[in-house]
């Protein structure tokens, strides 16, 4: 390395790792651990306009068991990204972590949970 | 793949400082840190004010002087240090931890019982987790030495191997602790492994024979202890309410003084009210003799009434920094200061990690209570909602695997777009479940402090690497010695 001095052993590793010989390609070689995440992209609502959510219907029996997805991600959809008013969380003020463990509605939605003001 | 003159590049993930003058960057992904040249200096601050094209770096370094093999040659040597990235990256999640990482460290809660009554103690107080009714209050030899078996017998491949004795008060079990010791030392003998311990205590029973016996087995002792007698006595007395100092000061004494095989060293807790950092820093380092002082703000759900608020953090913050100062010229001079928080922050940032999980609670460390139940630490004994199986069965693996799912850094959104995340990976399990009822919770209340102090402690790194780069050896032979 010539332009960046390794002050610790991790960085010693890399540095080891870059000097060895990688024949043409320089992209065989890459540097420790997960690479960064691409650069921030404009937030896309998820919301009602653009892909389908079921509503606040109910289901052939009068009830919520048998929607073609699961309520929550309905409700996830009135969080943050929807105009529609539904009763959710106050994400602004009294509950803003509310949803800090559902990053994927589709996989997390089990972690929403009921709030008790 | 793009060839590289297709390339347009922006900036990687790291965390940018300076330090007498000179630039770093703390590379985020792999805990790394670099030192910057002028060039590299270029590049990053070309980039910092928005994406460039391969063919504009290049032309953007020649007007700074740089030829073009020499550009080239410096944006691949960025490019592949992952400095500067292209393209689209799928993040690659942290490697998960071995299903059967071996044991290092066993903690031994020798007794559930304690002769003080310090508000505080996350093992009696308020925000409690254990559920002791119904267990033994002591533990017998024959729990002890199953659980030294079973270190030995996890632990297959470590040469050295790591008893911390713990409480309640742990010398409240002196006897066992002597049994433990000369038991552990032949076990490990006759596999030609070695077996080093530590203890904490409060110092109230602390005997000249005790000093002589820890002194002559070589076992490190961590005195948990405030500050001078005006704090100390704050919270840390006996059932009657009476301070613990004056019965503690001698013996304290009389244990520096006599116990020189290991060092010894002090551990503070700070509450409301007992936040005099330097004050207690000059008295247990200078007055009483301590080699190590460190400090942590006391565990606690946020409305209990010696919990420090944010005015109190921020003060205890800005004399850290002072004392951080301090560390800093004693480095520059070769010497060691004794602030462990500095320490501890430039031994883990020597070794560039990057955790999965905050600390080695159920990977490689475990607790055990008085009756043989695992804890994934000294923390979670006797609790049973946490509690990981029973020395004489073993670890649960399911269990285990629940606790270091919910604890990966992969699972604390909060975290993943924070740069300190290579040193904290979400802060202390016992304190998430205190605050918000879930081990794998990330500390959020604490998250602009660690940050903080992060930056200050990289900042003495970069320091320290330009004026007396010989002082990391300390950190590469404690290492060593682990």
């Amino acid at each position: 390395m010539k332009h960046l001095r390794p002050l610790n052993q991790k960085a010693s590793r890399i540095a080891v790792q870059l000097a060895r010989p990688t024949g043409d390609n320089e992209d065989d070689v890459i540097a420790l651990q997960n690479p960064p995440q691409p650069a921030p992209r404009p937030h896309i609502p998820m919301g009602c306009s653009l892909s389908f959510s079921p509503g606040w219907e109910v289901d052939s029996a009068g009830g919520t068991a048998g929607l073609c997805q699961p309520v929550e991600r309905d409700i996830y959809d009135c969080y943050v990204t929807c105009f529609w008013p539904a009763q959710v969380p106050d994400h602004l003020n009294n509950y803003p972590d509310w949803a800090s463990k559902c990053a994927a509605a589709t996989k997390d939605w089990r972690n929403l949970d009921l709030v008790f003001p | 793949m793009i060839a590289a003159d297709a390339r347009v590049y922006r900036l990687g993930e790291f965390h940018p400082f300076a330090a007498e003058g000179h630039r770093f960057l703390y590379l985020v992904p792999a805990g790394a840190i670099f030192e910057l040249d002028a060039a590299a200096r270029a590049v990053i601050d070309r980039l910092a004010g928005g994406e460039a094209s391969h063919d504009d770096l290049v032309a953007q370094l020649k007007a700074v002087g740089l030829s073009t093999p020499d550009a080239e040659e410096l944006i691949v040597e960025l490019y592949q240090s992952r400095v500067i990235t292209a393209g689209d990256i799928k993040p690659e999640p942290l490697e998960e931890a071995p299903a059967d990482c071996p044991l290092q460290t066993l903690v031994l809660n020798l007794t559930n019982q304690c002769n003080l009554s310090c508000q505080y103690c996350y093992e009696f107080g308020a925000d409690k987790v254990a559920t002791p009714s119904g267990k033994p209050k002591f533990m017998n030899f024959e729990t002890a030495k199953a659980s030294v078996d079973f270190l030995l017998q996890q632990s297959a491949g470590r040469r050295g191997v790591h008893i911390t004795f713990f409480g309640g008060e742990t010398l409240m079990n002196f006897p066992l602790l002597q049994n433990v010791v000369i038991y552990a030392r032949d076990r490990a003998d006759e596999q030609g492994r070695s077996i080093d311990f530590s203890m904490t205590t409060n110092a109230t029973l602390l005997t000249p024979a005790i000093i002589e016996f820890l002194s002559e087995n070589r076992i490190g002792v961590t005195v948990s202890m405030d500050g001078p007698a005006d704090l100390h006595d704050k919270l840390r007395v006996f059932a009657n309410g009476r301070g613990s100092y004056g019965i503690i000061e001698p013996r304290v004494r009389e244990l520096i003084q006599k116990h020189r095989t290991r060092p010894i060293t002090a551990r503070v807790t700070l509450t409301s009210g007992v936040t005099d950092v330097i004050r207690i820093f000059r008295h247990l380092k200078n007055d009483l003799g301590f080699h190590e002082v460190g400090f942590a703000p006391v565990t606690t759900s946020p409305n209990q009434l010696y919990a420090i608020n944010d005015r109190g953090m921020d003060d205890v913050l800005a004399q850290f920094h002072q004392l951080a100062d301090e560390y800093l010229e004693y480095a520059l001079r070769g010497e060691m200061h004794g602030f462990s928080n500095v320490s501890d922050t430039l031994s883990e940032l020597y070794q560039g990690v990057n955790k999965s999980h905050p600390c080695g609670a159920a990977l490689g460390l475990v607790g055990v209570g008085p009756s043989g139940d695992i804890a994934p630490c000294h923390r979670f004994v006797d609790s049973d909602t946490h509690a990981l199986g029973h020395i004489s069965t073993g670890i649960d693996r399911e269990k285990q695997n629940d606790f270091l799912r919910r604890g990966h850094i992969n699972s604390k959104y909060d975290c993943h777009t924070c740069w300190a995340r290579p040193l904290c990976a979400g802060g202390c399990h016992h304190e998430a479940y205190v605050r918000y009822g879930d081990t794998g919770h990330p500390n959020l209340h604490y998250c602009d402090w660690i940050r903080g102090w992060t930056e200050t402690c990289l900042r003495i790194y970069g320091a320290i690497s330009v004026h007396n780069p010989e002082f990391f050896r300390v950190f590469a032979e404690r290492k060593a010695l682990s």
